[in-house]
């Protein structure tokens, strides 16, 4: 009943010996100075574009009440009946949200690609 | 008492059960009991997070709040809500991509460091404590309500049923049963508030803050249940507990000196320098908190790669922002139809009254009750089942060393130990606030996991040191903040602001502790780090294989 495991046997010649296109994949793999260097890229451009949209949302929600302790005049405006803070806070902060989300998935989705692109690139 | 209340709650509960045997067939490995096998798709995980999420304190304790305090607390959804977007732009992929499926794991992963391992036990097992207790409280509270029932009861009924559940199905079985209880939930508030708008409609649109003040809209009889001073129109007057309080249809009505909560303007508008402070601190603990959650985190490691987790992630913030915009309609029209609760201070009933108060005891209003209990008791079982789960996780893992190899039956275990203690507490330890021990939860959250997790993920020169030394000092603070607020004296002034909403110092106290810590210990940034950073960021279709 004992079975053995089955071993994988590989020529040491065929592993040094690649196609050119997966250069940039080894390069990662064993990083090299180049390998780490389009990580560093690809992680350097994901952060600025989180921080980017952590800004916009800091600078569009954060600063309210700011603005309500400073020009308390705005918080009295009315549209269509309902104040704005309550329109501002209660509806409409939901879908800015939502959008700032969606932008972000889209574009690190295009980074990602980006730094595929790139490790694919026939040298 | 309303006769539609039992049979809805019934049929919940079977169906909670009945998914949960359902999802068993499919829960054979100890890999499906944690994480559902890693096999869960965006939609069902989204809507599985979302009805984890959406607990007691957002189904009855936001419109609570609204009711009670008017615009300033609209932060606490804006908030719950942002803390998705935090989540998705810096932790969602890199996270899933770590493959790690606690937070203790991270560490591991990240740090490799046993002592940083234990520390995140601890604060997973204290977190998922301080926010278990308020679920199976407010559980008991709601039960009490609406069916005039014993509060134990209603305690032990949910976390029995959750903990059998856990115990017996796991992740893959919570993770249908969860995504079924966000729609009960969303359904439960939707569909009344239309009935709700067109009465208001039908009443001749009667204005939220009325120029003379609130009034009653009908006849209503009040029992006090202490003694306080009631002020109308300028006149006081002394009540003592258990007088009885009848007032007619147009009487305004008083405001009570022992419940605190906002009147006309200070309702309307938002607060001056005063509430600054209270309020930043609040939208920093919410946006930040969410992602140091562990019952969130938990679920993250069920999507089967770093992109889909992301997507996951977006649907999540789409379904909680809108189940969010209900809360806030029944918190103005509490206001209407519900002023009694103002006196009563019991503004956490809102959702579960305001049906009946609104359309009258006729069927239409009953039905429509026994919708909204549903959803709270759908609400207190999926966020305590999401709860049990990752507590039970780390218990499992981290405390009975059981390890990936570990049985189902040592899992079984671990939900048992972890259900025990907080289902105690919440017996023995009665009078806590329900949103404000949550809201503290994510103070100590933000306080924590969320340097730990942003840093981790994103810093290379994180060591374990600074991030033990960063932990303990925002994390614990943030915690010593909580005890005392939940069993100190009461503070007032700044200490009281400084001690009630913690996070707006403990986080960047604990972000400067870990930088500082990393940089003084740099010599220990763990060697690999580079592949670490690999895995994290890269997309899956390039994982390669180390060549070993």
């Amino acid at each position: 009943m004992t079975e053995k495991r089955r071993t994988r046997v590989v020529l040491g010649e065929v592993a040094t010996r690649r196609r050119p296109a997966d250069r940039a994949r080894a390069d990662l793999a064993e990083q090299t100075p180049l390998g780490e260097a389009l990580v560093r890229g690809l992680v350097r451009a994901q952060l600025a574009l989180a921080l980017r949209l952590a800004l916009v949302v800091v600078t569009g929600l954060g600063a309210l009440p700011l603005l309500f302790a400073v020009a308390p005049a705005v918080g009295q405006i009315k549209i269509f009946g309902v104040s704005l803070p309550w329109l501002l806070l209660g509806v409409l902060a939901f879908p800015f949200l939502f959008c700032v989300g969606w932008a972000y998935v889209h574009w690190a989705e295009r980074n990602e690609q980006d730094f595929i692109a790139v490790t694919r690139r026939p040298e | 008492m309303n006769p539609y209340v039992v049979p809805g709650l019934v049929v919940v509960v079977l169906v909670t059960v009945g998914i949960g045997a359902y999802g068993l067939r499919f829960a054979r490995t100890t890999s499906d009991f944690l994480v559902a096998s890693r096999s869960v798709s965006p939609a069902w995980n989204a809507a599985a997070i979302s009805g984890e999420y959406l607990s007691a304190a957002s189904f009855l304790g936001v419109a609570g709040l609204i009711l009670r305090y008017g615009v300033d607390v609209l932060w606490y959804p804006v908030g719950f809500a942002a803390g998705y977007l935090a989540l998705l732009l810096f932790v969602a992929a890199p996270l899933r991509r770590s493959g790690a499926f606690t937070l203790p794991d991270f560490c591991q992963v990240r740090l490799n460091s046993p002592a940083l391992r234990r520390l995140a036990t601890i604060f997973v097992i204290f977190i998922g404590c301080l926010y278990l207790v308020p679920q199976l409280q407010g559980a008991g509270l709601t039960f009490t309500t609406v069916t005039g029932g014993s509060y134990v009861w209603g305690a032990l009924l949910v976390g029995l049923v959750v903990t059998a559940n856990v115990a017996l199905g796991g992740m893959r079985a919570i993770t249908f049963v969860q995504a079924f209880q966000y729609w009960v939930k969303l359904t439960a508030l939707a569909v009344p508030v239309i009935f709700l708008i067109l009465q208001w409609q039908s009443d001749g649109r009667p204005p939220v803050t009325p120029p003379a003040g609130e009034i009653f809209p009908a006849a209503t009889t009040v029992t006090v249940e202490q003694g306080a001073t009631l002020t109308v129109d300028g006149q006081t007057r002394v009540v003592r507990a258990g007088d009885e309080l009848t007032f007619a249809a147009g009487d305004p009505v008083p405001q009570v000196s022992t419940v605190d909560s906002n009147v006309g303007m200070d309702w309307l508008l938002p607060g001056g320098d005063g509430t600054l402070f209270a309020t930043y601190s609040l939208i920093l603990a919410t946006f930040l908190g969410t992602m140091g959650l562990p019952h969130v985190l938990v679920r993250f490691y069920t999507n089967p790669d770093g992109a889909s987790a992301r997507r996951t992630t977006l649907v999540v913030l789409g379904m909680v922002g809108m189940f969010y915009l209900f809360p806030t309609l029944y918190g103005v029209l509490g206001r209407i139809y519900t002023p009694q609760l103002l006196m009563t201070g019991r503004t956490d009933a809102v959702v579960l009254l305001l049906p009946e108060a609104a359309l009258g005891s006729g069927h239409l209003g009953r039905l429509l009750g026994a919708l909204v209990t549903a959803g709270a008791l759908a609400a207190f079982l999926s966020t305590s089942s999401g709860l049990l789960t990752s507590v039970a996780g780390v218990v499992f893992t981290d405390v009975l060393h059981a390890g990936r190899g570990g049985s189902v039956r040592d899992f079984r275990l671990a939900t048992v130990l972890a259900a025990a203690v907080p289902l105690a507490l919440s017996i023995y330890v009665a009078n806590m606030d329900v949103s404000r021990v949550v809201g503290l939860a994510f103070a100590v959250a933000a306080s924590s996991f969320c340097p730990l997790l942003v840093l981790g993920i994103w810093w290379r020169g994180l060591t374990d040191i600074g991030a033990v030394a960063g932990v303990l000092s925002g994390g614990g603070t943030a915690m010593a903040a909580v005890l005392i607020t939940v069993l100190g004296p009461p503070l007032a002034g700044w200490p009281a602001q400084m001690v009630g909403q913690p996070a707006a110092w403990t986080v960047p106290l604990a972000f400067a502790v870990m930088v500082i810590g990393s940089l003084l210990t740099r010599n220990r940034v763990p060697a690999d780090v580079n592949a670490t950073m690999l895995r994290l960021h890269t997309p899956e279709s390039l994982r390669l294989q180390k060549t070993a």
